[in-house]
């Protein structure tokens, strides 16, 4: 048992904080960390400084640009992202569809894919949740069948997150709809948003953006070489990605940057003449969220640390969970410390309400998404129970 | 950084679970040692003795075994495993860690050996009616009398104080609060112990013009007394860790094999979700805790990482406590069953020495200290 970080790791955490802080452009880390619009641009110009300098895909396989590093390691590299702000390299290009492709893809598919996918020349988006199946997601219906040289795609998905952006897509189809069990008929196939056939209509949300999109398919011409690993054995590729997306959905350093602000905000605001952080109840309700997120980093640590062969611990269903809660938390917590000036979200031009305060609702809003995707916390409970108390 | 036992401290914790299984693996036992007075079972004290655990905490020069925090806490978390009864934490952590931190050399060496030994139960006389989680006296005064002290007032509750040998008291001297020794024998001295409703004991202690003997050099001593309470407070935390696991899997156990409607229980979803969460509760109280002995091995504020502690154990251990019982149902409030008595005995935890609520105005009026909590500093200063 020992607390500190050695002094190897703390080098290595200097060495993030500098880069992360230093190299990656002012403008855009204060747009995240005040809960603004991230631009496509953006997003890719983030990406592409970390990617010349090696940070942006480190869990890969070396031969792809990967470093070897230990999940500590891993974990410290993206808490530091997080609290200067820094855009994480894209989920669905870093750790779904580019670890799949590494693993099951053939060598053609990687050397076609990995070096774009991990520069974000290649914007995926993916297609896995339908209308009918979102945590049941093996009851997806969009089918592909085989014509000649092609997969001929036809269906629906839907929560596409940033599809709007995306220049290619990872499906899940059902290429043998008379197999025994719901999940043996699956396949993976990947190929380009403006293939004849793809419709994406977006969905607005309660905050008023857009980020997810719905996308139809109309037969869809896809070339067989876009199908990656096996016919069928989509649903194994499904279960490895998701594994590596519940590992670091925690957020622990994107939360503690909100409760920082929280505290900030809480010293500007005053009731009767006093800062509102002076307030016992607001003070104690900072000091008990504060708390749950130290046990909650300091179980990360304790699973990273135990996390072998790059395998998930069952455990980490436990960040996801409360992950997701604290986060919530966090903003909710904004959006009381605004209190009246909450309201004023969409006020632009004229209005003297700092933008903390306009965006603070719409953020709370938003993340009501959080307990939903990447499993639900009724998924990460069923897992849990299931796995760990053997119920 | 790292939260794995080294072998040696395996090795402590498997002959500490074999010794307490024997003791306590069957619930009935302890129901009948705590039917009785002193509450523990003086034989199960003689063998925590042989097995150098009663001395774990102190210096070896003074008949101890010279380990720290971490032994400590995989020897708390064990008792709570069983809910032993044995004041473990009450003599040797709390009383003993007082006469450790403030005693001269001679108090040490009579004193501690003797606890070591298991031949002196020592308490702690501290709280007091009227206030609670002081670190300061005010009901106990201290009078010099010549070459020594005399005290008057009352404690009380004092855990293990009818039983005790000997009584570390603390008590209002000029510029603060001063610590004394008390023979359990002494002239002027009344002791009415009860029972607790965790099994334990507890008592009315008199002080009458009472003998005392001055702890240490005297003075003020609170700031001595704040920080064993902390070290008392994170060794409760790994009791309480230690109870709720052993809950947490009793319940577990009981949804597979209880059968309602012509199923087990946990068919139901609506039961099998709430112990997840009861687990995630257990995992979140347990990093902190570990937490809260590297903090206190490697030197750092001990006084915030038991808050801390305290915390997330107070909520966590509330939590899957109450659960327990529920998913028990009407069983679970029977004496003769043990899910009850884990939950009565994390109760009584969290009001000895501060609750969940105590631990979190505290931290509350450092919240604007700092803009964010980095638990891997190093090492940690709040």
């Amino acid at each position: 048992m020992r607390l500190q970080l050695s002094p190897e790791l703390e080098a290595f955490r200097e060495e993030m904080r500098t880069f992360f802080t230093t190299e990656v452009p002012q403008e855009i880390r204060d747009k995240v960390a005040a809960h603004r619009h991230v631009s496509k641009d953006e997003y890719v110009e983030a990406q592409r400084v970390l990617n010349a300098a090696g940070l942006a895909v480190p869990h890969w396989p070396v031969e792809w640009g990967g470093r070897d590093w230990t999940p500590l390691q891993r974990h410290i590299w993206r808490e530091e992202m997080q609290l200067a702000g820094v855009p994480e390299p894209l989920a669905f290009n870093t750790s779904m569809i580019g670890p799949v492709l590494a693993a099951f893809g053939n060598q053609e598919q990687k050397e076609r894919f990995l070096a774009k996918t991990a520069n974000l020349d290649i914007w995926w988006c993916q297609g896995f949740s339908e209308p009918d199946a979102g945590s049941d997601l093996a009851s997806l219906r969009t089918t592909a069948v085989r014509d000649g040289d092609d997969w001929v795609v036809n269906g629906q998905k839907t929560w596409t997150t940033l599809g709007q952006h995306a220049d290619w897509i990872f499906c899940l189809v059902r290429t043998d709809p008379a197999a025994e069990k719901k999940q043996r008929g699956i396949s993976l196939l990947v190929f380009p948003m403006d293939t004849p056939g793809v419709t994406l209509r977006p969905i607005e949300l309660i905050d008023g953006g857009f980020e997810v999109n719905e996308v139809f398919f109309e037969d869809v011409r896809v070339p067989a070489e876009n199908l990656i690993g096996e016919e069928n054995r989509g649903w194994d590729y499904a279960k490895f990605l998701l594994g590596n997306e519940r590992v670091g959905i925690a957020r622990i350093g994107a939360t503690k940057k909100m409760l920082a602000q929280a505290k900030e905000h809480a010293r500007e605001i005053t009731v009767d003449g006093r800062p509102l952080l002076e307030d016992p109840f607001m003070a104690t309700r900072i000091a008990e969220l504060e708390n749950e997120l130290v046990a909650l980093e300091l179980t990360a640590l304790r699973v990273v640390a135990n996390s072998a062969d790059g395998r998930p611990h069952p455990a980490s269903s436990v960040l996801k969970l409360k992950g997701s809660e604290l986060q919530q938390a966090a903003t909710e917590l904004l959006v009381d410390i605004a209190g009246p000036l909450s309201v004023a979200s969409f006020a632009d031009g004229g209005s003297d309400v700092p933008d903390w305060a306009r965006v603070a609702a719409p953020h709370y809003l938003n993340y009501r998404k959080v307990s939903i995707y990447g499993g639900s916390s009724e998924v990460q409970r069923t897992i849990i129970a299931g796995t760990i108390l053997g119920l | 950084m790292d939260f794995t036992f080294d072998s040696e401290q395996n090795d402590l914790r498997e002959a500490v679970r074999g010794l307490l299984e024997r003791a306590y693996g069957d619930s009935e036992a302890r129901r009948k040692v705590v039917g009785n007075d002193p509450g523990f079972d003086e034989k199960t004290w003689s063998r925590l003795a042989e097995m150098g655990l009663l001395g774990l905490p102190f210096a070896e020069e003074h008949g101890g075994m010279g380990a720290g925090p971490i032994e400590v806490a995989i020897v708390a978390e064990e008792i709570g495993r069983v809910i032993a009864p044995e004041p473990f934490i009450e003599a040797v952590v709390l009383a003993g860690g007082l006469i450790a931190a403030v005693g001269t050399d001679a108090q040490k060496g009579e004193l501690l050996a003797a606890v070591a030994e298991g031949t002196t139960v020592p308490a702690f006389a501290h709280a007091e009616i009227g206030t609670r989680w002081s670190a300061s006296a005010s009901a106990v005064t201290a009078t010099q009398a010549g070459d020594g002290w005399t005290l008057s007032g009352v404690k009380e509750p004092v855990p293990t104080g009818a039983r005790a040998d000997v009584l570390v008291v603390s008590a209002v001297v000029d510029g603060g609060t001063g610590l004394f020794v008390v023979q359990g024998d002494a002239a002027g001295l009344t002791r009415t112990g009860y029972r607790t409703h965790d099994g334990t004991r507890a008592a009315n202690v008199r002080f009458d013009g009472t003998p005392a003997t001055l702890l240490g050099a005297g003075g003020d001593q609170t700031a001595a007394i704040e920080r064993a309470l902390a070290e008392a407070r994170i060794a409760y935390s790994h009791e309480a860790i230690g109870a709720m696991d052993t809950a947490l899997r009793t319940t577990a156990e009981y949804l597979k094999t209880r059968k309602q409607f012509g199923v087990t229980l946990n068919k139901f979803q609506t039961l099998t979700h709430r112990a997840a969460d009861m687990y995630v509760s257990l995992e979140l109280a347990r990093s902190t805790a570990l937490w809260a002995s590297m903090v206190q091995d490697a030197g750092g504020d001990v006084l915030s990482a038991a808050d801390r502690a305290r915390l997330q154990t107070s909520r966590a251990g509330r939590h899957v406590g109450k659960e327990a019982i529920q998913l028990h149902g009407g069983i679970g409030v029977t004496a003769e069953y043990s899910v009850g008595h884990y939950t009565s005995r994390l109760t009584a935890i969290d009001h000895l020495l501060g609750d969940g609520d105590f631990a979190a105005a505290r931290l509350a009026r450092t919240v604007a200290d700092q803009e964010t909590v980095d638990p891997l500093g190093a090492p940690y200063t709040g």
